[in-house]
This record gives structure tokens, sequence and C-alpha cells, in this order.
């Protein structure tokens, strides 16, 4: 056991946990916070997308010791009335059917957002291939980045 | 007070962080507009109007949801028929969904079965509970009846403009007598039903505030992870838990049961931690010595040969009509083929999990991710010897179900570990579990006859299923010298007109559990019966699409979505070289689907899904933009078992044992999806959440075939490379 502190979301959380325990747990389980999901344990569906300093990671494979000093940003640190814009293009569109995969889903699309404000389709598969759906709606989150690039562009307009 | 207001506080799961405090099932309150979900809410000072729908006096409507909701939208659909009856808007009321009380019958989702099985039903609800209200309100004013109507929550008295809320009504109106048959809406003004109208549990879905079973908590929880062989039908010999102990979290380690369809029982070991990373690490720390009987000697290669073999039996006869025998004896242009499909898993994105809670009081709460709280108290009942008054079930979100959480094997087994250290335990099954353990989708193989006439018509045709068995696989008592109606799913029930047509069942005998999935049977016979079709189109010499309507002489919806698909998919138009279209429809229990799927190929022999046309015939539509997405849904797990890894046996167990050799569909592989609804009234109401998906694979089969010549006979198909 080893004591850490971490930042979640902008608040400081200090757990006494495994080194080893990847963060997805210590998200879930001792800071309490349920958005961000488990779907396989090896990286290989994102359900456990979180960010860390801003760039996607998976939360389920991620050991809390090396977390130290990094930033990270769970589904419930995006916004406080749901109101990002990828939530709001994910609610006009949609999108989720069962839903248990989108938090991680959106996590990937804010990031990829970010790094990219007006991805075309070829940019969307590659940044959002990490993500398995098994309801398939895939096909409503390609459409839900194409609407969120044109909120952000909006309010960026806006605030100008 | 009504039973249903005899809900405890105590149950509130505390959230920390942003989100602060959230009700079990998640709460979001969005002012404005859209429902709000209630689960465990005081209802303090309420009137049950109906079972199903709930009136506070504050005003607030609650309605209850007897189906779980798994993605299909059933927190919109099945409120909003009520709503409409009842004359309030959707932001008007709270959703609340069932805990298997038995005021609501049996409590599943199931078999396309939410809005076709209780349209009518919940709309006599509404309109029952408007007509209570509006004649409520007379009495009060001393009016007629008829000059009262009902709008927005309220009603009001025509010739004064006087009005009164429901809330006020409430309590009068429920001591009225229940209408036996009230008049229900002229569907022209429907404000609600077929309109596209949001669904109340995005919002949660979009925030991280859905709670499915996976985020439950209760207090003085403690977390299980359970080693179970993967070679069914292994009993255990011994373990040494010593190592594990020494893990610093670990409590105990019991021995506990996975009991299958009440019947196959599994030897488990939980081991019990603090937290779910420390049980996990215990759980790997086990020794572990199993007796595999055998089983271990089991792998597909040599079942599927089986199979085979059995194909040579006659089985047991499903349809005879006409003179299968001697029409194809007689006929000069035959044919025959032998179609394989590959068993699957469901892998719902949330991995099998239960809390339960088996209390000093002998009764038992469970809080579960689950198709129907009817079906946990059904296995808890059965496999644990209590009675279903002493089981509480709170069912939260589902993150998926598709036929899996039909089952409750998890559930039954969560409740012996709480009883075994006496405290709350949750149960997290590793995906290595919930891909290795099934029950999976079965295997089918079919045996194909056709005939064709001189003039290029179909006159003779079989369809021999030969699987494990459903119905065996559930029932002990299964008689064998039957069939297995589950096996033989519409294969004698589709439209065409074929004067002569003999169906059989051979039963194979198999000892992995076996279950429903997604559309069921139809979604592997619908593969060879519709590519068949399509073969015997070729051999006539005929467009595979003219080839069928000529065999629908008569009206039929089946026709119906032919002809719209033809017109919606441009079926007639010349496409690139190296492309092309296959379709295939299918009809069955929860409906009927027809698909168009265009496909390009490479010299290389890549095949890439381009475009899929659907057409679905619903009769009434409820929610168009919901059903278009469990059609798109539909189609993207048609697609995964058509083309992905399915599941495979060596050694006794499962090959795949994770997304990274039982790959899904991603993005970057998804096809454009364009779905068309029919739905133009009529008494019938028909099914959404399956029948998207048995046409795409013979569609897909159908259209890799139009652009390359190669007909595809068994799945999986590899689309890097067909061969």
């Amino acid at each position: 056991m080893a004591s850490y502190n971490l930042m979640i979301n902008d608040h400081s959380y200090s757990v006494d946990v495994d080194p080893q325990m990847p963060l997805l747990w210590v998200i879930r389980d001792f800071v309490g916070l349920k958005g961000t999901k488990f779907g396989c344990g090896i990286a290989q569906c994102g359900a456990c997308t979180v960010h860390m300093d801003g760039n996607p990671v998976r939360s389920c494979t991620l050991p809390v010791s090396a977390m130290a000093g990094h930033k990270i940003t769970t589904i419930e640190g995006i916004s406080t009335n749901i109101d990002h814009p990828v939530q709001k293009a994910w609610i006009e569109m949609q999108v989720p059917q069962c839903g248990y995969c989108h938090s991680g889903q959106i996590m990937s699309a804010v990031a990829l957002l970010k790094k990219n404000p007006k991805p075309d389709d070829a940019a969307i598969d590659i940044g959002m291939q990490g993500n398995i759906c098994r309801c398939g709606t895939y096909q409503r989150i390609r459409k839900a980045i194409h609407r969120a690039s044109e909120l952000m562009a909006t309010e960026t307009k806006k605030a100008f | 007070m009504p039973a249903t207001a005899k809900l405890d506080r105590r149950s509130f799961l505390k959230m920390t962080g942003l989100s602060g405090t959230a009700f079990i099932l998640g709460f979001y309150s969005s002012g404005e507009k859209g429902a709000t979900i209630v689960n465990m809410s005081g209802l303090e000072e309420s009137v049950n109007l109906t079972p199903y729908i709930i009136i506070e006096k504050t005003g607030k409507i609650i309605i209850m949801n007897p189906r779980p909701e798994m993605g299909q939208g059933t927190y919109q659909s099945l409120p909003s028929i009520i709503a409409e009856e009842l004359e309030i808007s959707i932001d008007q009321i709270s959703i609340k969904q069932t805990s298997g009380e038995k005021e609501f019958g049996r409590q599943v989702s199931g078999g396309s079965s939410s809005v076709r099985g209780s349209y009518t039903m919940l709309r006599k609800v509404g309109a029952s509970a408007r007509e209570m209200l509006i004649k409520a309100a007379s009495e009060q004013w001393n009016v007629p009846v008829g000059e009262c109507y009902a709008e927005n929550g309220k009603v009001f008295h025509k010739p004064s403009g006087k009005n009164i809320s429901y809330g006020e009504l409430a309590e009068s109106a429920s001591k009225l007598e229940v209408p036996k048959e009230p008049v229900l809406k002229d569907p022209k003004d429907f404000k609600l039903i077929g309109k596209s109208i949001h669904r109340p549990d995005i919002n949660l879905k979009v925030s991280g505030r859905a709670v499915f079973g996976m985020d439950v908590e209760v207090p003085g929880m403690a977390y299980a992870s359970v080693e179970r062989c993967p070679v069914f039908g292994s009993k255990l010999l011994n373990y040494d838990d010593s190592e594990a102990k020494k893990i610093k979290g670990v409590q105990q380690v019991v021995k506990a049961e996975r009991v299958v369809f009440g019947k196959t029982h599994y030897d488990s070991i939980a081991v019990v931690a603090d937290n779910y990373w420390a049980a996990l690490q215990g759980r790997k720390a086990l020794k572990v010595q199993w007796d595999y009987q055998g089983n271990d000697k089991f792998n597909s290669n040599d079942y599927e040969q089986s199979l085979r073999n059995l194909a040579k039996t006659e089985g047991l006869i499903v349809h005879n009509s006409g003179d299968f025998d001697k029409t194809f004896a007689e006929s000069p242009l035959t044919l025959e083929a032998f179609y394989e499909t590959p068993m699957v898993s469901h892998s719902c994105m949330e991995p099998m999990n239960c809390v339960a809670h088996w209390k000093e009081d002998n009764t038992i709460e469970v809080w579960v991710s689950s198709q129907g709280p009817s079906l946990i108290k059904d296995e808890l009942s059965r496999t644990l010897g209590v009675s279903q008054d002493s089981v509480k079930v709170n069912i939260m979100f589902n993150g998926g179900g598709f036929g899996r959480r039909l089952q409750s094997d998890f559930a039954s087994e969560t409740a012996m570990i709480s009883k075994a250290v006496g405290k709350p335990v949750k149960v997290i099954w590793t995906r290595e579990d919930d891909t290795q353990l099934g029950p999976f989708r079965p295997m089918t193989f079919s045996a194909m006859k056709g005939a064709i006439s001189n003039d290029g018509k179909a006159v003779a045709f079989q369809h021999k299923v030969i699987s494990p068995s459903l119905g065996a696989s559930r029932n002990a008592t299964f008689d064998k010298t039957k069939p297995d109606n589950s096996m033989v799913e519409g294969i004698s029930d589709q439209k065409y007109e074929i004067p002569n047509m003999k169906n059989s069942y051979v039963l194979a005998d198999f000892h992995i559990p076996i279950s429903a999935w997604r559309s069921v049977t139809s979604s592997t016979l619908a593969f060879a019966h519709e590519c068949f079709i399509d073969e015997m189109a070729v051999k006539a010499n005929k467009d595979p699409l003219a080839f069928r309507l000529e065999m629908l002489t008569t009206e039929s919806d089946t026709k119906k979505v032919l002809n719209k698909l033809k017109e919606v998919s441009e079926w007639d138009k010349p496409l690139p070289k190296g492309w092309g279209r296959g379709i295939a429809q299918y009809e069955f229990f929860a409906g009927l689907c027809g698909q168009v799927v265009v496909v390009s190929s490479k010299a290389t022999g890549e095949v890439k899904v381009e475009k899929v046309y659907a057409v679905i015939d619903l009769g009434t539509v409820v929610n168009p933009d919901n059903v278009k997405a469990q059609v798109e849904g539909g189609i993207v797990m048609g697609l995964v078992a058509a083309t992905k890894d399915g599941i495979r046996f060596e050694n006794g167990k499962s090959v795949q044992t994770n997304f990274h050799n039982n790959r899904m569909l991603r993005i970057n592989e998804m096809p454009e999806i364009e779905v068309h609804i029919i739905a133009d009234g009529g008494p019938t109401i028909k099914g959404v959440g399956e029948p998207g998906l048995p046409p795409l694979a013979p569609a897909l089969g159908n259209a890799i075939y139009a652009a390359t010549g190669k007909r595809m006979r068994r799945l999986p198909v590899d689309l890097s490379k067909i061969s």
C-alpha cells in the first residue's frame, strides 16, 4: 500500500492503495466517480477512457503509481450541466443506446476535437477506433462529432 | 398508502464528486424539457390511479415502466404511450422501473416485445386514467362529462374555461370505477406516438450519471471475483487459498456455485475482498485443481464434423406441404448446398455483475442489470429455495442485454456468496469470464435443397436444420422426440409461394450452455435460407429480387418491404466494376425487416461493406428515430457475427478470451446505414429490437456473390480476404 495524491477534475484526492491498482478502480471504488466504466481490463475497448493532461488514456491498465503530478479528467469533469458541445451533440443526435460505452466515447471525442477541431471522417476513424460500442452507434457518433465541431466553432466565435 | 410507495430512502446511493447525491438509477432534473428518471424516490402523499400511473398531490406524475432499459428505449417508448392517452407531455412525468411487483405481471425485456406486446394495453391504461380524471372534474363542478376535456395535465370545462390540475383531482378520481373500454384517441390527434421524441435516459448516459448494475454501492459491501472452470462440465477437486489470503484486502475465500437455467451446476470459488482489485489479485493467487471429466477433449472442429455427419439423418419433420420428395426427384433443375454458422458471445459492454445482500431475516435484496425483475425473482426462488416474496429486486440500467441478461446465473451465485460471508457483495465478471463462460448463441448448420421448374420458378424447397437445442439446454426434461421450434424459427414462415416444401430438424447433443441471442435462431437460419433463395435465383438465371417478387403474387408485408427496398436502394442502377448488391429479408416472431447490402471488392480479395439499406415493417411506429437506432444496432451486431471471430473451442474451452481475439466492429469499419420504416397502420404492430439483425448476413453473402462470384456458405467470413 502507498499513499497517492491525485488531481481529478481539479479536485485533490488522497488515496492509500496498492501501487499496481489501475487508475480505473481507484477512480471508481476509492474516489467514487462511477462514470468511468470497466469494459475489458486490457485497453481494448475504451470504456475506461479518461484524460491524462488532456490526452485520452485507458485507465484500466494505468497503475495509480504512474499518476503523480498528472491532471486527470473524467466524464464528470467535462461539464457541470451536461453542456459540453460534445454532450450537446450526443443528445441532439440521440447517440447512446445502452450508454455503457459512451463515457469513454465522449472522452475520446473531446480529446480528438481538442487536437483537431474540424476532423474529417478519416480523422474520426483514427481518433475513435479504440472505443467499442456493442449497440452499434458508430454512425451517430460520427455525425455527433461533426456536429460538436460546428457547435464548438460557434462557441469560439461567440467568445470573441 | 399504495404498495409501491413503501420505498426506503436508505437505499439512496451517495455519489461523491461533481454529480453530488444521485438516486440509484441516476437522477437528472432537466428543468424545462425531458422526463425525470427516478427509482428510489419516496412517493408520499401520492395516489395510484392505476398500478402504472401514480399522481402525487403536487401534480407530479409517475409512470411505471415494466420493461428494463438496455438501450432499446423503453424509458421513452412505453411512458409516451401512456402519456399520449393521458394527455400529458413527456416532461411532466417521472419514470420508475418496476421491481417484479405482481400487479404488473411478467416484467421482462425480450423478444422485441416491449412496444408490440403492450401498446394497446398501455393506451387503455392512459385512456382509463384520463376518463377517470375528467369524470372526477365533472362531478366536482357538477357539469356534464361531455363538456370537459383533458389537456396538458389538466381538465378543462369548455363552456366556462375553468380548469383543474390532475394533482388536485387524483384522490377523487382514484375512487371512481376504472372504465373497462375507454375511448382511445384517434391516431391523427397523436402528439407523442409516431414522433421522434428525445429519450429521457440520454442525458444521464452522456454525463456518466446513469447508474448501471456495475455502479451500485451499498453500505458495508464487499467485492468478489469468482474463479470458475472455463472447461464446462469440470468438477472442483481442491483449491489452495493460502496465497490469495495474503493479498492485502482479501477477506475470505468461499465456495459457491454457478447455476445455469436452474439445472446445470458449475463449481466456483469466490475471493471476497475490501475492493475489486484486491479480489481479482486474490483470485489470481488461487491454486485450483479441476477434474475436467474428459471435457477438455472437446473442440469445435470435431463437433462441427459431427453436425455434418448428423445432416445425413432424416431428422424430425417440422413442415411438409405439397410433395417435396417427388418434385425434387423429377425436376430438371435442382441444387443442394450446406451452410454453417458459428457460435458467438453476447459480449455486452457491461460485463455481468450483481450486488446481492442475503439479510439476517432471510430476505434477499439484489441490485442488478437484468432484462427482467421477474427473471431474477424466478432464478433466486428456484435456485436458492426462497420464496419470491422474500426477494427484493432493484433493476439498474443494463449496459447491453442482447439476450444474455435473460439469464440470471450471476444473481443467484452472488446471493450465495453474500450468504456465506454475511454481508452485501458485489460480484464483477472479468471480460475473460464474460467471453468464455457463455451461455453462447448456438451454431446452426443447414442442409438446403431446391428445385426449379422449366420456366424458372422455385417449385421445391427444403431447409434442414442441424444444431444443438435451446430447449434441451434450458430444460432437463426436454422431449427430444419432438422438434425444438426455437431452432427452426421462421424457416417455414416466409411468404414465398413455393408449392412443395419439407423442412426438418436434427438435434445435436451439446454440453456447452447456449441461450437466446438477439434475434435468436433467426440470426443464423436467415443466412442459409436467404442465401439459398439467391442460389436458386442464380440457377434460374433471374435477378435475385425479381425472383423473390415472382414468388409473392398475393399482397403481403414481405412484398411491400421488398418493393420499398427496390426503390430506396436503386436496385436496378448499375454499380461500378467490382461492386455488388445483395438482398435478403426475414420474417420471424419478432417482426420483419429486409436489407440491401452494397459491397465493393478488390482483386486482392478484400471486400468492403459500402452501404446497407434497411426497410423495417411495423404497422405502427412509436418513435421513428429510435426504431432507426435499433435497426442500425441490429445491422452492426449482424456484421460482427458474420465477419468477426465467433467463439471456437479447443481443449474444452473457448479460444476467445477478450476483445483482442473476440473482435467487434469498430468505427473505421462502419458502413453507412439508411433505414426506412413502413408504418401504414393496421391492427398489428411488429417488433423493433431484433428484426434488423437476421437479413444482414444473407444480404452480405449475396452481395459478395454479386461482386465476386464467390458464394459464402460458412460464417464468419474474413472480409480482408474472401476466398
